[in-house]
């Protein structure tokens, strides 16, 4: 892996941008085409890439598979729990108008904290599919082929 | 419209249609060129030439707004990218052992002189070539 210099140092450029991108997709799915369905899989793409190029070991440093299992349920926790929320405020179920004394604001902060739910729980099944590939030991050695 | 005005509208259509021209050219190269080295190089002038002379072309287009500084970002992106790509495949099909199209007559004698190096990346090309 060491004489991959050019990948490893465009790698190293890239990644940060890629987060930073995946970011403003996030924020900007109420304005522009994004949301946080295409936030969540560009983000994972920040850490898929780091691992192609630098191997799965370190990219699981930075992101161990724990956290990446706990991050799939906290996303589905943070959608569900946006309804429970409303369900406390005496609206029915997932109904944002019940989180702000303005409807139309209730309704953009449900907005954003529902995204921000896939969002997460998409990067990190993303990133756990690829840990499941690139995991899985190869079932013949080179010299086999 | 003025006279700036038509500059910078023939110049960007200038970019714009020798974009597109690139683009074309790099297809009709990748479909017509007879080796993997000579296809790839078709297919790396539409990423690096084509593409980014019809985003200058767009920005000039869409003058000083969000949407320019939104294009450059995504030349500067495609600029980095388009020659990297083209590297790592470059590199992953020189370590497979692809030879070029006039090289096929060579490995012959490359392969008596030093044998134990030529020896494990040998093509399945060149294994037929041996056999005859």
């Amino acid at each position: 892996m060491r004489h991959h210099l050019i990948l490893r140092v465009i790698t190293k450029l890239l990644v940060g941008p890629i987060m930073l991108f995946a970011l403003y997709v996030q924020f900007h799915g109420d304005f522009s085409p994004g949301g946080g369905f295409q936030a969540g899989v560009i983000f994972a793409v920040a850490f898929i890439l780091y691992g192609i190029v630098f191997g799965l070991h370190k990219v699981q440093h930075v992101f161990p598979p724990w956290l990446v299992h706990k991050m799939m349920a906290l996303g589905a926790l943070i959608y569900a729990g946006t309804g429970v929320v409303s369900l406390f405020l005496n609206h029915t179920y997932l109904d944002y108008s019940a989180l702000a004394h303005h409807p139309e604001h209730g309704q953009h902060y449900g907005i954003f904290a529902v995204e921000l739910g896939v969002g997460v729980t998409v990067s990190a099944v993303m990133v756990a599919i690829y840990y499941a590939f690139a995991a899985r030991p190869p079932r013949l050695s080179d010299e086999e082929w | 419209m003025t006279g700036a005005e038509l500059i910078i509208e023939v110049l960007s259509w200038i970019a714009i249609v020798g974009g597109g021209l690139f683009v074309i050219i790099g297809s009709v190269g990748v479909v017509r060129f007879p080796d993997f080295w000579s296809r790839l190089h078709a297919a790396s002038i539409v990423d690096s030439a084509g593409v980014i002379l019809l985003v200058v072309g767009m920005c000039l287009q869409a003058g000083p707004t969000l949407i320019t500084v939104k294009l450059l970002i995504i030349g500067v992106f495609l600029f980095i990218t388009g020659p990297t790509a083209t590297h790592a495949v470059a590199n992953a099909a020189l370590v497979s052992g692809v030879l070029p199209l006039g090289e096929m007559k060579r490995p012959k004698t490359i392969a008596k002189k030093q044998p134990a190096k030529a020896a494990p990346v040998t093509s399945p090309r060149k294994k037929k070539a041996r056999k005859s």
